[in-house]
């Protein structure tokens, strides 16, 4: 079953395509990789995908539905997630407050009404949730610190378990591993498969780091100046002598 | 035609004046990133200078335009670079706009102190000489050729910089980076100074050359033309100063052709054209192009200044908050206490003032503490309320308290009527819009009878509730007390509740609150309305407890200028902080003026120039000193609590994280 469907979508900047005529499609629980040099649109299409840019032409549906004008936060209150490349953290906040904001956000109708009727603090369920993924992140330690004291790579897996909090059917992660080291990029790979199996989650990657597309991507698509140059079985598009040229910079 | 050139032409001297202050804005705000809203205030010390030593003292015009323009302003300049801006090059945009806001509150008063607040009439011009005819009717006189000179010289030499000399491209690169310009070999302080310099000349000269327009100097005359410049400085998008020139001149003579030709008793001549500066800021910042979408001046290195400071929550064990709220709670008391058993009636008459401008001064806990917004308009909605409860008794006979609920309801509607459009701004230029639609209020609203309930404002009773009659002081501070609390608990439980979280999170960032679901805009339009609709009930409450609305002495647009500065300087995210702005603003200069020796007046400008310049100290605690203050003291009792404690393995860690949150080691 296709959940996502973005059809022929266009972007100009100042004249400049960014994007013409991408399509690509995520099916349910699939995880699927989009890679391209940099440069190459790929942000610039997720930020299409997710509400933050307006596409020029084309549409996106999300479970059959057209999203294509809706805003950011209704998008993902119909159940999309997302990570960002330069990490947006909640400054002032502890680790546990980022998962409790996304948990309210998720459960929480009128919040006002809700805050009069004195139900606006975290219930203990919610709480629980909190406390379930941050042992899942192995940020249980850090649970109570604020969000300036930690590292980069454990405040990835912080917006990444923020993302998660939401219980999204589909999380787009944007270049999750930049600033990683290999311990903590296989902790994310752990993560994310772990996220696959439990809740059905489907995963659409933007990487650099072809060691963890290959290990968790089941389909690719390849970016390259706006346009599509290949797609298909991960295995396949890698060996794509096109891909190599401009993606890797080898010639076949 | 010739009657419309006329006035056209004696517009253009004054639009000349806007623009060269308007030049200075554009210019401070280019190369160091600051929107100097004390730029009126630095025109008033320039225009007094002036006036003092050539009317009072007889020097010779030349003489007194050297020490007020040519010394004077440049010496301001460099005095502000060096203490002030120099240390806030890479302070967030709203930082530098509460220090400048800071500056315009001290300023003013520091020169009354000095040049004395007897009116200083009839300002004499550059030039004493007598009319210099063009042809015919159109006359212009030397002053006003002097105007236009001097303008015409300052736009052509500044384009000059820019486009021509070194100097020009490294004020430029200062603003986009002050680090990464130094880096390149530029002492980035060097060229900070001369811009401040040359921007504080052109207030300074703008000063001088408007004085003689008005009756006398008098710094309210200064703000209009600060309004006035912002406007013009809007109309240039902050960047170009030829757009800026043309601002200036059609504000000027657009001014002077409504003089001209509505009739001088109509509404709209009184409404009408001494608003136009107002309503063409607050238009333009809604409407023009260019200004909508502000790229906010981000330093690429900016990522090697320390972390802000972290929630006190972080290092805050629940007995030590216990503890803190208990002791505050008791001290409420205890002065509660104090007051109805040993003060005299005045004292107590002023502390009930105080606790009600503590209510006002909650409303600033929901929209700058947790939405991150400086409202410079909340005098405007405390007035709303006050106006609307003091005529639904009048017209309807309505129960007081009833009233003053209503009247809370229709600042929020109000509230969120300036909100829809304004809230797509953000940052400084909301801040700017407000600032316009409380001087539009002040002007065009108040004056009209539907608003304001006509020339002599309907009295408003005090409540009678079950036979407690509030007429009488005591009681009604009692009353005002209990409805502290009531608000007080009603900001605690939106700040702890969802909506304070959704707000926080939209604070740290917009970009991921929307990514996990929260709609920002209602979140945002909800804050601003309920921070009036709070604003509008203490409003009302003090016009009951006065019997009047007391427009000019409570809420005219200076008052919530004083109120923002004072309540961020002590901490606009806690309550507790907000409380103890509201009744200082009202006790602090009576409390001077009862333990030493100096005048009322001279109290009640000590009282805001140290509020005013205590705002300065917002970019070093933009948590507020209170804040600062507990945090740093509960470091030293966890230091103390775990002095026992050396081999327990986190905590070295709280340790860490206890710094972290006081901001220390920077």
């Amino acid at each position: 079953m296709t959940l996502l469907d973005a059809h022929e979508v266009s972007k100009r900047f100042a004249g400049i395509a960014a994007l013409s005529g991408v399509s690509l499609e995520v099916g349910a629980g699939e995880f699927v990789g989009l890679i391209g040099p940099n440069g190459a649109g790929k942000t610039t299409f997720f930020n299409c995908l997710y509400g933050f840019l307006k596409p020029d032409a084309g549409r996106v549906l999300f479970d059959d539905r057209d999203v294509t004008r809706l805003p950011t936060y209704r998008r993902a209150r119909l159940g999309l997630a997302r990570t960002f490349q330069r990490t947006e953290l909640f400054a002032g906040m502890t680790v546990r407050d980022h998962l409790l904001v996304a948990e309210h956000a998720r459960t929480s109708g009128v919040t006002l009404w809700r805050d009069f009727a004195l139900r606006g603090r975290d219930s203990d369920e919610q709480r629980q949730s909190a406390d379930e993924m941050l042992s899942l992140l192995g940020l249980a330690d850090d649970a109570d610190r604020p969000i300036e004291s930690l590292s980069l790579g454990r405040t990835r897996l912080v917006e990444l378990g923020r993302a998660l909090m939401s219980r999204p059917r589909l999380l787009f992660l944007d270049e999750p591993s930049s600033g990683l080291d290999r311990t903590e990029t296989d902790e994310m790979a752990r993560v994310l498969t772990d996220a696959q199996r439990e809740h059905g989650t489907a995963v659409l990657l933007i990487e650099h780091d072809i060691d963890l597309v290959q290990k968790v991507t089941a389909r690719l698509y390849v970016l390259d100046y706006g346009k599509l140059i290949a797609s298909g079985e991960t295995t396949t598009v890698m060996d794509d002598p096109e891909v190599r040229h401009a993606y890797l910079g080898v010639t076949a | 035609m010739s009657d419309f050139l006329g006035y056209a032409i004696t517009g253009i001297p004054i639009g000349c004046v806007f623009a060269l202050m308007a030049i200075g804005i554009v210019l401070t705000y280019k190369t160091s990133g600051v929107f100097n809203l004390a730029f009126g205030a630095q025109a008033f010390v320039s225009a007094a200078i002036y006036y003092d030593t050539v009317a009072r003292h007889d020097w010779p015009p030349v003489l007194g335009f050297v020490v007020a323009v040519l010394i004077g302003g440049p010496l301001l300049g460099l005095l502000l670079n060096q203490l002030l801006y120099r240390h806030l090059r890479t302070a967030p945009a709203i930082a530098k706009l509460v220090t400048s806001l800071g500056l315009l509150v001290a300023i003013p008063q520091v020169v009354k102190l000095w040049f004395g607040t007897s009116p200083a009439y009839s300002p004499p011009g550059l030039i004493r000489s007598d009319r210099l005819f063009l042809s015919g009717e159109l006359t212009l006189n030397v002053n006003e050729v002097t105007t236009i000179a001097a303008t015409i010289i300052v736009v052509v030499g500044l384009s000059v910089l820019f486009r021509k000399t070194n100097l020009g491209l490294q004020m430029r690169a200062v603003v986009e980076s002050p680090r990464m310009t130094e880096l390149n070999g530029v002492n980035a302080n060097r060229v900070g100074a001369v811009s401040w310099m040359l921007s504080s000349l052109f207030a300074a000269l703008a000063g001088v050359l408007l004085a003689p327009l008005f009756a006398q100097v008098s710094e309210l005359n200064f703000f209009t033309l600060l309004v006035a410049a912002l406007a013009a400085a809007a109309f240039g998008r902050l960047s170009s100063i030829p757009l800026t020139l043309v601002g200036g001149l059609l504000l000027g003579v657009l001014g002077q052709l409504f003089a001209g030709y509505l009739p001088q008793n109509s509404v709209l001549a009184q409404g009408l054209r001494p608003s136009l500066p107002f309503a063409a800021l607050f238009l333009l910042l809604l409407f023009w192009p260019g200004l909508r979408q502000p790229r906010e001046i981000s330093d690429p290195l900016a990522g090697v200044d320390p972390p802000p400071p972290a929630p006190p929550a972080a290092i805050r064990t629940r007995g030590l908050t216990l503890f803190t709220r208990a002791f505050a709670i008791g001290f409420i008391g205890v002065v509660s206490l104090l007051t109805l058993t040993t003060l005299n009636d005045y004292w107590v008459v002023l502390v009930t003032k105080g606790v009600i401008m503590a209510t006002i001064f909650l409303s600033f806990v929901i929209i700058t503490g947790l939405g991150g917004q400086v409202s410079l308009c909340q005098a405007s909605f405390a007035a709303v309320g006050a106006f609307a409860a003091g005529q639904l008794v009048a017209n309807s006979g309505m129960s007081i308290l009833l009233a003053m609920v209503i009247g809370a309801a229709i600042a929020a509607v109000v509230g969120a009527f300036l909100a829809l459009p304004a809230l797509r701004l953000g940052g400084i230029y909301l801040a700017l819009a407000t600032l316009a639609f409380a001087l539009m209020f002040e002007t065009v609203l108040r004056p009209l009878d539907w608003v304001s309930g006509g020339t002599r404002p309907p009295r408003v009773p005090r409540p009678t509730i079950g036979g407690i009659d509030f007429s009488d002081d005591k009681n009604f501070f009692l009353l005002a007390l209990v409805l502290l609390a009531l608000v007080a608990l009603f900001v605690l439980v939106l700040k702890r509740g969802t909506t304070g979280r959704f707000l926080d999170a939209l604070r740290g960032s917009e970009t991921a609150a929307s990514s996990i679901g929260i709609n920002p805009f209602a979140a945002k339009v909800v804050a601003f309305s309920i921070s009036a609709g709070i604003a509008g009930f203490g409003g009302a409450l003090l016009a009951s407890f006065e019997g009047r609305v007391f427009y000019e002495a409570n809420m005219t647009y200076f008052f919530g200028l004083v109120w923002v500065v004072l309540v961020v300087t002590l901490g606009a995210r806690s309550i507790q902080a907000a409380i103890t702005a509201g009744v200082s603003f009202v006790v602090f200069a009576p409390l001077l003026t009862e333990i030493t020796p100096l005048s009322q007046t001279t109290a009640q400008a000590l009282a805001f120039i140290l509020f005013g310049l205590g705002a300065l100290t917002y970019a070093r605690h933009p948590e507020g000193i209170i804040e600062a203050q507990t945090r740093r003291s509960l470091l030293k009792i966890t230091r103390w609590l775990d002095r026992g404690d050396e081999g327990r393995p986190d905590q070295e860690q709280r340790e860490r994280d206890a710094r972290v949150a006081v901001g220390a080691g920077r």
